[in-house]
């Protein structure tokens, strides 16, 4: 919980002797306050109040972060328990699970780690991989190395089979599974010498909640939690009610993040408890299949459970051609709001008619959202067409309005004078029949 | 070291409503649907019981669809010409009610056959949907309304601009409406009360918030879900109606779903891709609270039945 500039203050030395440069103590504690000072500054706080400072400002569900050789995945550090109350900010970390008995195992991650789609401009991967000990872990661990550089999770329970890999690793930050209240001793020796983060796992919040204060008391701070749980209705409640311990209660022994294994009631269940997990606070979802058709919708799903709602996806201004557009071809204008975007440009595209389609600068917006607010006018239209260089494309200039802003056109007209400008359908749904009937 | 659970104390509720009248009610329907009734956050049990589960209704429509996505038509095949015949297949598929569209071309005799088949075909409680342009709706749609009177069906789809007649015909005909807000928690509850203010009875109205596909919007949806619910339990009258949701129809409309060639590889199998897209959608949607979930492949209707029971049985 943060603290209030007062609250520090009773923690400082209130000596103004003002060596941390603000002329009081009090005036030095509001800039803390407001996290625009280091509590360093001051040579003469206490140990006490350092440690008192330091918890209060550790955010209430730890950060977790892997890494391997460039590449990192981090999860954690989430403050609220709905989207729109003000964002969810670390997407949870997509692994894969392999079998370290699989003799195909290299070339399973090779084909896995190739992949990459493409979503509104951003290209997505999975994060990483899982490495079951089910066979010779240390030369599974060497052979998935020299075919991806993405951060490893190991899965065993001996703890010297867990620590001669985890050599290999050395400079990594890999995330061991799992510790119970059986092994955590050795676990925690193990992820403590190797700087590993570690899963630890019980049946109940109650037995979870021990189990972390103990590992922490052996010296590991770097937590995730297994919560268990037989089903989706389980889960939801296991995952929301250790958000909720953490974040309103400020539980400590619960404020790590959570992985969740999405087939461990069956593959055909994967897609589904994989969204759950997405949707409802996991920190690593780990999936055993690979399989493009559900690993793309999934990363959609991160993508669009995680966008920030006070800033929509958005496409890059410019002009795309759609179809391989000729000089005579038709001009459409839109906004950079990716929905609108996507929906005209899937239209075009799928009637197969050739357009040159100017996307503007409309922050964001969609067509009427953005008209409403000033975003999207004859003013802007204008500057798109002459910024992108439109005219140089074509051999007519004849430009298409969204039908919803058929009241722009006479402005559009008198900032474009050398333009034809023409009111299309409302909806792109309209466009392919628009194009072909009255654009010819 | 047993831990307290933080749990929420609201004072507001989910209205439950039942959609369709058996014999006992003056209907024709072999059972009715109850939805709603929620006190919690969707399916934190901890807090109290879900008292009754969200429901899956498949979508049909009165003729063949010429622009529904080809694996579609693969797995309705023939049925589809015949909205009796899909019905039939709907409710093998596991639906616990029925979407029946209506279309464009349909004259008002085609629309009123069409619904009469259907609730000859099945005993499902049913939903109808007009074309969506505000004039034919009211053409199709008050008349079927009359002639279907007293088996509860829901009627739609009420928009700001198109909500009177619709209200006006259920209201005499003992139906239900659906009431769609562009994905605003102030335009819902506006509808909402619009509707009330003519005299409905808020046991007939269900909410639909406006769906988004997964990829097109549905973080917009999402969120309007959880705070139209969060409104509800805080005891705001004008959003405790339980919601209805159209992923299957918004999602088949993506390009994932239709297309099958000329996409990139990345995207891997088209069919399986395809439900995923529907199941995905869906799945975001009944952990933001929706009580009445409009789907069209079977293979989604049986994921989304299994995980709502998961979901309850907790
Ligand atoms: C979601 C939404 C929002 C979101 C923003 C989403 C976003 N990133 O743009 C939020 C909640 C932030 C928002 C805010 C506001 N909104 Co708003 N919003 C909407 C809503 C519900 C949906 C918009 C949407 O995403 N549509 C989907 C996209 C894909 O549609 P589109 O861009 O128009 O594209 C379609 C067509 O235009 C066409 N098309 C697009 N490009 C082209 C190009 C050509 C050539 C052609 C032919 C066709 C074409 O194809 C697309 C598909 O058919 C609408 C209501 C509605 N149903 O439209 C209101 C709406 C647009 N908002 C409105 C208003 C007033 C506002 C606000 C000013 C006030 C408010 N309500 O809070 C603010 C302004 C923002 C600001 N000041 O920062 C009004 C606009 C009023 C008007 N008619 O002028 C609307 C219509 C709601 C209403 N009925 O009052 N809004
Ligand atoms: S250095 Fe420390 S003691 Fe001195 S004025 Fe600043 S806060 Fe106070």
């Amino acid at each position: 919980m943060a603290l209030s500039g007062i609250q520090i203050y009773k923690m400082l030395p209130q000596t103004n002797c003002k060596e941390c440069g603000f002329p009081t103590c009090l005036a030095f504690a509001m800039k803390l306050a407001a996290k625009q000072v280091e509590l360093s500054a001051c040579p003469y706080v206490s140990e006490e109040s350092k440690k008192q400072l330091a918890e209060s400002a550790a955010p209430p569900i730890r950060l977790i972060t892997l890494k391997a050789d460039g590449t990192e995945v981090k999860v954690g550090n989430e403050v609220v328990m709905f989207r729109h109350e003000k964002t969810f900010y670390n997407k949870p970390g997509l692994f894969l699970r392999l079998k370290a008995s699989d003799p195909d195992i290299a070339k399973k991650v090779a084909t896995a780690d190739a992949y990459k789609v493409n979503y509104v401009g951003m290209d997505f991967n999975l994060n990483g991989y899982a490495i079951e000990a089910d066979g010779d872990l240390s030369a599974a661990v060497k052979a998935v190395r020299e075919v991806t550089k993405r951060p490893l999770i190991l899965i065993g329970t001996d703890a010297a089979v867990l620590d001669s890999s985890l050599s290999l690793l050395s400079g990594e930050s890999t995330l061991v599974y799992a510790a119970d209240s059986s092994n955590y001793e050795s676990l925690a020796d193990v992820a403590k010498k190797h700087k590993a983060s570690l899963v630890v796992k019980a049946d109940s919040l109650d037995d979870l909640a021990d189990l972390t204060q103990k590992v922490q008391a052996k010296g590991v701070e770097d937590m995730v939690l297994d919560l268990g749980g037989k089903n989706l209705g389980e889960w939801l409640a296991r995952s929301t009610q250790a958000r909720r311990l953490a974040l309103k209660s400020n539980f400590k022994p619960l404020g790590y993040p959570t992985i969740f294994f999405a087939a461990q009631n069956g593959l055909d269940k994967e897609a589904v408890y994989a969204s759950q997990a997405i949707a409802k606070y996991a920190g690593f979802v780990v999936i055993d299949t690979f399989a493009p058709e559900m690993i793309y919708p999934l990363l959609v799903l991160r993508e669009n459970i995680y966008t920030d709602p006070q800033k929509p996806i958005q496409v890059q201004p410019g002009i795309y051609e759609i179809n391989s557009p000729k000089p005579e071809s038709p001009v459409l204008v839109t906004t950079n709001f990716s929905i609108t975007y996507f929906a005209v440009a899937n239209e075009v595209e799928g009637s197969g008619l050739p357009a040159w389609l100017v996307v503007t600068d409309a922050e964001g917006m969609s067509v009427l959202t953005a008209w409403a607010a000033g975003k999207f006018d004859a003013e802007r239209i204008a500057k798109a067409i002459k910024g992108f260089n439109v005219a140089d494309k074509v051999s007519k200039k004849r430009l298409v309005l969204p039908g919803h802003v058929a009241v722009l056109s006479g402005e559009v007209e008198e900032e474009l004078s050398d333009w034809e400008i023409r009111v299309g359908p409302r909806e792109a749904v309209d466009l392919p029949a628009f194009m072909k009937q009255a654009l010819n | 070291m047993p831990i307290e659970i933080p749990k929420d104390k609201w004072t507001g509720n989910i209205r439950a409503i039942t959609i369709g009248a058996t014999s006992a009610d003056g209907g024709t329907r072999t059972k009715a649907v109850t939805v709603g009734g929620g006190t919690t956050m969707p399916y934190l049990q901890f807090e109290a019981p879900t008292p009754n589960k969200p429901v899956i209704a498949i979508e049909i429509k009165s003729r063949k669809p010429e622009d529904w996505s080809p694996l579609l038509a693969e797995v309705w095949g023939e049925a589809m010409a015949d909205p009796a015949r899909w019905a039939k297949k709907a409710e093998e598929a596991g639906a616990d009610l029925l979407v029946l569209a209506l279309t464009v071309e349909d004259s008002v005799e085609d629309a009123v056959k069409a619904v009469k088949s259907v609730l000859e075909a099945t005993g499902l409680p049913l939903i109808v949907w007009g074309p969506g342009q505000a004039e034919k709706d009211n053409e199709l749609l008050v008349p079927v309304s009359e002639a279907t009177k007293g088996e509860r069906l829901v009627l739609g789809i009420c928009e700001d601009k198109n909500y009177r007649t619709i209200v006006a015909t259920a209201m005499a005909n003992g139906h239900l409406v659906q009431a769609r807000a562009p994905m605003d928690v102030n335009l819902s509850k506006q509808l909402n009360i619009l509707i009330s203010d003519m005299g409905m009875p808020k046991e007939r109205i269900l909410m639909d918030p406006t769906t988004g596909a997964l990829g097109y919007g549905i973080e917009y949806g999402y969120s309007v879900m959880e705070r139209l619910r969060l409104a509800a339990l805080q005891g705001d009258a004008m959003t405790q109606f339980p919601m209805i949701v159209t992923p299957g129809f918004e999602a088949w409309k993506t390009k994932e779903a239709k297309v099958g060639e000329g996409v990139p590889e990345a995207w891997g199998d088209w069919n399986a891709r395809a439900i995923n897209w529907e199941t995905i959608t869906a799945t975001a949607l009944v952990e933001s609270g929706a009580d009445i979930i409009v789907l069209r492949h079977p293979e989604s209707v049986k994921r989304i039945k299994e995980a709502i029971e998961e979901l309850i049985a907790a």
